[in-house]
């Protein structure tokens, strides 16, 4: 494939003040094959979402996609996956010069801009080290143009390549030390020409001195100092402001814009309207704020929403469905009848919001067939591809910059508002920022979904379950756009594009493959496919049924989505069984789990929390004052993609209903650990963060619109709460694959403080929050 | 708009805006800080936070004309990367962040009250920052950098 570098990439390097060859000379950064062709054409149709390949992407199996030597020797990285505060532009950076055997501080790593970056799909799903730090991406560029360096050294040095060490971009003969050339030597400046070897061989973790250890980020002394560049930040010469106008209720079209409601107001430069999208554009932005609450824009009626106090009845009754069965064995309900003891339990989990910290920004900037977009959104290509359509544009005439927004946690507004500024530009003509409100993101964000899930299983008469039966409902509304779905999230829609559609399905066909990656599947049954057992418990009789149905709300992916809330109810409910059981919570886990990741991950946690063996509740129950109890919970997340289980202490406050989280220990196992501080700060972080969602958070209705819209009505966790002790237990695994890291601790918390409400009570709440309120009622009708 | 007189970070700005314009617009518009942050703008969160006369503001929803002249106090005005101010240090050396979005309101938060009640207990600081929001939840980190802050300055 011959070099070329593609107008947008020129566009950008001109914005930079730089010509091509002026950029090459100054870094060494090499421009390569950004036309699309073999096998980066195959690679398109062969990857899912999270490793995509569009047209115009840097071939994914071209070492110059990923690395590039500079002049000077220095090391640039290129990545598809992105820092959205999870620490993972640290880990890949020290993941390259532990491959290329350069000092962190030499590496330069470029991250999710379309001018120069592979596509790699999104940043989402616990996918980042899978995909950089095994077998592929940037991982295995790095390794094989280690390969090659040491070939082309053992050239120049007459050495053979078994004799050769590098350190600091410094390859050195070691039965001569005397002799030695640099990478600048070898190859700086120039491209490497080399397809990504699937054979080079990895550095093994016990050989890692920069892998491994607790690099700090780079970009902290700037966040700290007020220094750091956000999206919020960008600011384009010309730029103008935009702000939009949302529809009052769900359902609701425009009918009339009346402009003259807006006339007068200082710097305003324009009304757009296009279909139901409505939104203003001004110099400043206080001037765009004023524009769009007086803006007079007349709406049809909404089309009405379902009771909030019965929607989990709503839910559950609802028609058509969407039937998808993961496991079966067809012999669940007779085991359930030989079952010497059955037990029945309902969870329920509302929806839930990203509620991003800072509501959504983007900058566009379009110019007739042309546009430049700051994004914060998670795939740039996703967001090229579809910001084209939204535009009517050429996608290789999009050119998506990442910009970080505040942490996103999944689909927030992020790509929402980049539609929002780019049909602001377009009406203009002239780059255009715009800023989400708080009721604009919380009213219209893709929600985290609501569930309904039923939990069945069967006891023997030694207290072993023999059968298990998982059936959920939840409810879906678009998603992630992809590369051609604008539509799926609100401003998409609102400019007339369709979301994915619902496709009822029912009955659901039989499961042809295993798969677990919405941990439907419980951790204690064997996941039998065709004779074949790939789950992580030991219980033969099983089933797992979920139904999708329609939602009223816009959904996505929500941190752990339908992970969470599957787990929540399954990890409750083995706690019941175990209850029921007269067992150990521990002991009772351990003995229905086969995985030795996931037994090792309760271990561990128990451990660390000098577990005290006896089943729950606590003898001699406290029924008033403060009461105080201990819950496990676990995940092996998506079955096999990071392994951790939590222990929590609390107290229960039983005049006044409130949940005191006093101590979390969290047992995490996520292959080897690139960087310890940051699995840390992961799980801290994610503990933490699902202990908000289960104590207070939740979406909230009246029968035309969203009621949660601001922070005095969604109910985060302040700073200024008791903050629990959290303690990590990191299992390193130098000889495993890597896994995802970021959505155990936060899997497994709601369920851990729900076994605790019950181990110092005996009240068990099977409904997320716990609200005081709720808490009460449960003890007031505890038995 | 009229010519309003500000002074920030020891430096005295002209800015010609509405009076009315909330005081977070003019710093990240006008001035182009990037400490300061637009979080809700209804002052709930804390992440427009600046220091004027040493009491933390929310200048989301502070009209500039009324902090006209008097000493405001951003981020920025703490310390830079290369000579971080003692609690911004403290937070580089606690790795205190995950996106970030937030260390303004807290970092500034916490430099207000601690600068007015240097020997605050952990619980008092934890009251003073119970307005504060971080949603990534890197809690543990900031209320260990603010107290590793804290005890330095109580020396």
């Amino acid at each position: 494939m011959k070099a070329k570098m593609t107008s947008d990439a020129r566009a950008a390097l001109r914005r930079a003040g730089f010509s091509r060859r002026d950029f090459l000379k100054t870094s060494g950064v090499l421009m390569v094959g950004f036309s699309m062709a073999g096998p980066a054409a195959e690679h398109a149709s062969a990857q899912g979402m999270f490793e995509g390949g569009a047209p115009g992407s840097p071939p994914p199996n071209q070492v110059d996609s990923w690395i590039a030597i500079a002049a000077d020797g220095s090391v640039t990285a290129y990545s598809g996956k992105e820092e959205l505060g999870q620490g993972i532009s640290t880990a890949q950076t020290q993941l390259v010069a532990e491959e290329l055997s350069m000092p962190f501080d030499r590496v330069k790593l470029i991250y999710c801009d379309t001018a120069f970056t592979p596509d790699q799909g999104v940043t989402s799903g616990s996918q980042s080290h899978p995909a950089n730090f095994n077998h592929k991406g940037l991982g295995q560029a790095a390794a094989t143009a280690r390969e090659a360096l040491f070939k082309m050294a053992a050239d120049r040095l007459g050495a053979p390549v078994s004799d050769l060490s590098a350190t600091d971009g410094v390859i050195t003969v070691k039965s001569d030390p005397s002799k030695s050339i640099t990478y600048r030597q070898l190859i700086g400046g120039k491209k490497f020409n080399l397809t990504v070897d699937a054979k080079a061989k990895r550095k093994p973790a016990s050989e890692w001195t920069v892998l491994g250890t607790p690099a700090k980020r780079s970009d902290i002394p700037a966040l700290m100092t007020g220094q750091f560049e956000f999206v919020h930040n960008v600011r384009l010469p010309g730029m103008l402001h935009g702000r939009v106008v949302r529809p009052p209720t769900v359902g609701a079209t425009v009918l009339s814009v009346d402009e003259s409601s807006v006339h007068g107001i200082p710097g305003l430069v324009k009304v757009v309207v296009k279909k139901n999208f409505v939104g203003v554009v001004a110099e400043k932005q206080w001037q765009a704020v004023q524009a769009a609450e007086k803006l007079k824009v007349d709406w049809s009626a909404g089309t009405g929403l379902p009771k909030h106090a019965d929607f989990y009845e709503h839910v559950r009754n609802q028609k058509p469905t969407r039937d998808t069965l993961l496991v079966d064995s067809k012999d669940v309900e007779q085991k359930l009848s030989e079952a010497a003891t059955v037990v029945k339990a309902t969870y329920h989990h509302p929806y839930q919001m990203h509620g991003s910290m800072g509501a959504s920004c983007a900058v566009a900037d379009v110019q007739g067939e042309k546009a430049t977009i700051y994004s914060p959104t998670q795939g740039v290509w996703h967001q090229r591809s579809s910001a084209a359509m939204l535009l009517g544009l050429k996608p290789e005439n999009v050119h998506v910059i990442f910009r970080r927004g505040s942490g996103c946690y999944g689909l927030n507004g992020a790509d929402t508002v980049t539609y929002d500024a780019a049909l602001l530009s377009q009406a203009v003509g002239k780059p255009v920022r715009v800023q989400l409100t708080r009721k604009d993101e919380m009213a219209w964000e893709n929600y985290g979904n609501a569930y309904v899930i039923d939990e069945r299983a069967g006891l023997d008469a030694q207290g072993n379950i023999i059968a298990w039966d998982h059936e959920s409902w939840s409810p879906t509304l678009g998603n992630r756009p992809g590369y051609a779905r604008p539509g799926n999230v609100i401003s998409g829609f609102l400019a007339g594009f369709d979301p994915e559609p619902f496709t009822p399905r029912t009955p659901a066909p039989d499961p042809r493959a295993y798969t677990n990656n919405s941990n439907g599947v419980p951790s204690y049954v064997a996941g039998r496919i065709d004779g074949v057992s790939k789950g992580t418990g030991t219980v033969k009789s099983e089933r797992a049924l979920l139904h999708n149905v329609e939602s009223p709300f816009w959904t996505g992916p929500l941190r752990s989505p339908a992970r969470l809330q599957n787990t929540f109810a399954q990890e409750c409910f083995m706690d019941e069984l175990a209850a029921r059981a007269q067992a150990d919570p521990v002991a009772f886990r351990l003995r229905h789990l086969s995985d030795p990741r996931l037994r090792d991950a309760v271990q561990s946690a128990a451990k660390a929390a000098k577990w005290d063996a006896r089943p729950s509740p606590v003898a001699n129950l406290r029924k008033t004052g403060v009461a105080t109890g201990r819950g496990i919970a676990c995940v092996a997340y998506e079955g096999d993609n990071g392994y951790t289980a939590i222990v929590v202490e609390a107290d229960v406050h039983q005049d006044t209903g409130k949940i005191n989280v006093k101590r979390i220990f969290v047992a995490i196992d996520a292959g080897p650990i690139s960087n310890p501080d940051g699995l840390k700060n992961q799980a801290e972080g994610g503990a933490l963060q699902g202990m908000s969602r289960a104590l207070g958070e939740e979406v909230t209705w009246d029968d035309q619109k969203v009621t949660s819209v601001d922070w005095a009505t969604f109910h985060s966790l302040p700073l200024g709460f008791a903050i629990p002790k959290v303690e990590c237990v990191l299992l390193n695994r130098p000889d495993e694959e890597a896994t995802g890291a970021g959505e155990t601790a936060i899997t497994v918390i709601a369920a851990a403080i729900g076994n605790a409400i019950f181990d110092a009570t005996g009240a068990r709440i099977r409904q997320i929050p716990f609200t005081p309120e709720r808490v009460k009622t449960a003890l007031s009708t505890r038995a | 708009m009229s010519a309003i007189a500000l002074k920030v970070n020891g430096r005295t700005h002209s800015v010609d805006v509405d009076p009315a314009t909330p005081l977070l617009y003019v710093l990240s518009d006008d001035l182009e800080l990037r400490g300061p942050k637009f979080g809700c703008g209804l002052g709930q969160c804390g992440a427009c936070t600046v220091i004027v006369k040493g009491q933390a503001i929310r200048s989301c929803v502070t009209p500039v004309k009324s902090v006209e002249g008097v000493e405001i106090t951003t981020l920025e005005g703490l310390g830079t990367p290369d000579k971080p101010h003692l609690l911004q240090q403290a937070f580089i050396d606690e790795q205190a962040a995950q996106c970030g979005f937030c260390v303004n309101g807290v970092i500034l938060t916490a430099k207000a009250f601690l600068d007015k009640n240097p020997k605050a207990s952990e619980q008092e600081i934890q009251q003073a920052l119970s307005g504060v929001l971080c949603r990534c939840f890197t809690h543990t980190r900031m209320q260990r950098a603010i107290e590793r802050y804290a005890k330095e300055v109580a020396r």
